[in-house]
């Protein structure tokens, strides 16, 4: 106990960086499955075909796989990033495929007559995907979303592997300094739920206030 | 019926003789005849001793690195994990009984201590720097090597890094967990540092230009050297710190401690050690050191 005191600090920055990694490969994710899963319903067969590639390749691929393939294959093609940039990148592309399924997903909760009205009245794909499909299917998927998320912030731990030092890294590093493993990871677990039971109960609040009730 | 029966004992009987010679490694004394004959070279150690258990048991856990090239790294050929902490565990070994078998376990860094102390392994031998800290959870009998902390550039050494205190504000690379690592955090604090598990992954990133130095023990570096070519590589070669490489066994047993520490001496005094690292780091270094004296604390 005393040695997790002593290392707060470090704690909290590890913490810190977790989050920032998360928040920003959680946009980046949100952003890539909008976009596949709406190419996955389009009209162009090449994109369907290309977003469905996406999805199955991604994520059938362990992580851990595409962090070494990204950071230490892409150099010798040229492309160099730093470690935290690239971290951003994997989990962007990583959990952006599962939230292209999850949208995806709620595309099909949207009923079919509506699609055809708003073909009906004129509108062209990307005007009733945006005004009429998307903001129904997302309401409708805030649940996993929620769980794709929480899902994030413990994968975000596997960048350690290319040196981003967040929470787990941080705890390696107090860990083998002290040779005290257990106090130090299971104040790691407890970081941990901190971060994503909350998360739980905040999704849980937006799912009931975006609710479409019918 | 008994034909039958007799035809599946010779079988068997065949089965275990290849086990036998194909658990019994490559060494050239494989056994001359078991039994009777050679009871008197198998030494005798005081009854309940960690000695008299292990000779009891015919078998022995020893923890080792599995990637750390010359001292414990697997030969995909033969997939026998070879070096100079593999060779100084089987001297040990030897001493407690020739029929001892080894079974080598993989103990990275981070879970040596943990290891020894939950007996998932009996010793480690592996590249395992003697420090306070871990005197608290396990002990060390030896030292039986020391290493020294170098620094690794690309070759030519383009930023003129000549020691430690260089590092500042320079992108160094170590593993996660070492005492190099630690060391560059004290000494060199305004070193970015970046951390993998293994050591190939700092060289990879050295090549790739993510970082300007690699860090650790000498021996370690020339290793890298020699897997990537002298034309990529090159270590500084001026050590700034000592390593002393212990053996870890379980807290408190001292009778253990003490018959490593004497049969390391025996290695000393009769030329095993000396050959040992001629065959395994001598590879890549023509300086034979003198072996260290072991510290009976």
């Amino acid at each position: 106990m005393d040695i997790v005191l002593e290392n707060f600090d470090r704690f909290v920055q590890g913490l810190t960086t977790t989050l920032s990694l998360t928040a920003l490969s959680w946009v980046g994710a949100f952003v890539i499955g909008v976009a596949v899963a709406s190419l996955r319903v389009g009209p162009i067969p090449p994109l369907r075909g290309a977003g469905a590639v996406y999805v199955e390749v991604v994520r059938n691929c362990p992580l851990t796989v595409l962090f070494v393939v990204f950071y230490f294959g892409f150099p010798s093609i040229g492309i160099i990033l730093p470690k935290f940039a690239s971290a951003v990148i994997i989990l962007s592309v990583y959990t952006g495929a599962f939230v292209a399924e999850t949208v995806r997903a709620g595309f099909n909760t949207v009923a079919r007559g509506q699609v055809e009205a708003a073909r009906t009245l004129g509108l062209s794909f990307a005007q009733m995907l945006g005004m009429v499909v998307l903001p129904q299917a997302l309401r409708a998927v805030v649940g996993p979303l929620g769980s794709l998320l929480s899902a994030l912030i413990r994968n975000s731990s596997i960048a350690f592997s290319i040196s981003v030092i967040e929470l787990t890294g941080t705890t390696f590093q107090i860990a083998t300094e002290t040779a005290e493993f257990i106090p130090v990871f299971v104040a790691a677990a407890v970081a941990y739920l901190l971060l994503t039971l909350p998360t739980g109960l905040v999704v849980g609040v937006i799912e009931r206030r975006v609710a479409i009730k019918r | 019926m008994s034909r039958i029966r007799s035809h599946r004992l010779g079988l068997l009987v065949l089965v275990l003789v290849v086990l036998v010679a194909a658990c019994g490694g490559g060494d050239d004394e494989v056994d001359t005849g078991t039994g009777a004959g050679d009871a008197t070279e198998v030494p005798e150690h005081p009854e309940g001793s960690t000695m008299a258990e292990i000779q009891e048991a015919g078998t022995i856990t020893v923890g080792t690195k599995f990637d750390q090239r010359l001292f414990g790294q697997t030969n995909p050929r033969t997939g026998e994990v070879e070096g100079f902490d593999v060779e100084i565990a089987k001297l040990i070994v030897e001493a407690i009984g020739p029929d001892v078998e080894i079974e080598f376990v993989e103990t990275p860094s981070a879970i040596r201590e943990t290891a020894i102390q939950e007996g998932t392994v009996q010793m480690v031998v592996a590249t395992y720097t003697i420090n306070d800290a871990r005197k608290e959870k396990i002990d060390f009998a030896g030292p039986y090597y020391v290493a020294g902390q170098d620094i690794m550039v690309p070759t030519g050494n383009p930023l003129d890094i000549g020691g430690l205190d260089d590092l500042n504000g320079k992108r160094v690379c170590s593993v996660s967990g070492s005492t190099p690592l630690q060391n560059v955090r004290t000494n060199a604090p305004g070193a970015e540092v970046t951390e993998f598990d293994v050591y190939t992954k700092c060289a990879d990133a050295m090549r790739d230009g993510r970082v300007d130095a690699v860090t650790t023990d000498n021996v370690i570096l020339l290793g890298l050297v020699e897997q990537y070519g002298a034309e990529v590589f090159e270590v500084v070669g001026d050590p700034f710190t000592t390593e002393p490489y212990g053996i870890g066994i379980p807290k408190g047993d001292d009778q253990f401690r003490t018959f490593i520490n004497d049969r390391l001496e025996e290695i000393y005094a009769n030329g095993e050690w000396t050959e040992a690292f001629k065959r395994t780091v001598g590879a890549v270094t023509d300086e034979i050191p003198e072996p260290p004296p072991v510290d009976r604390y």
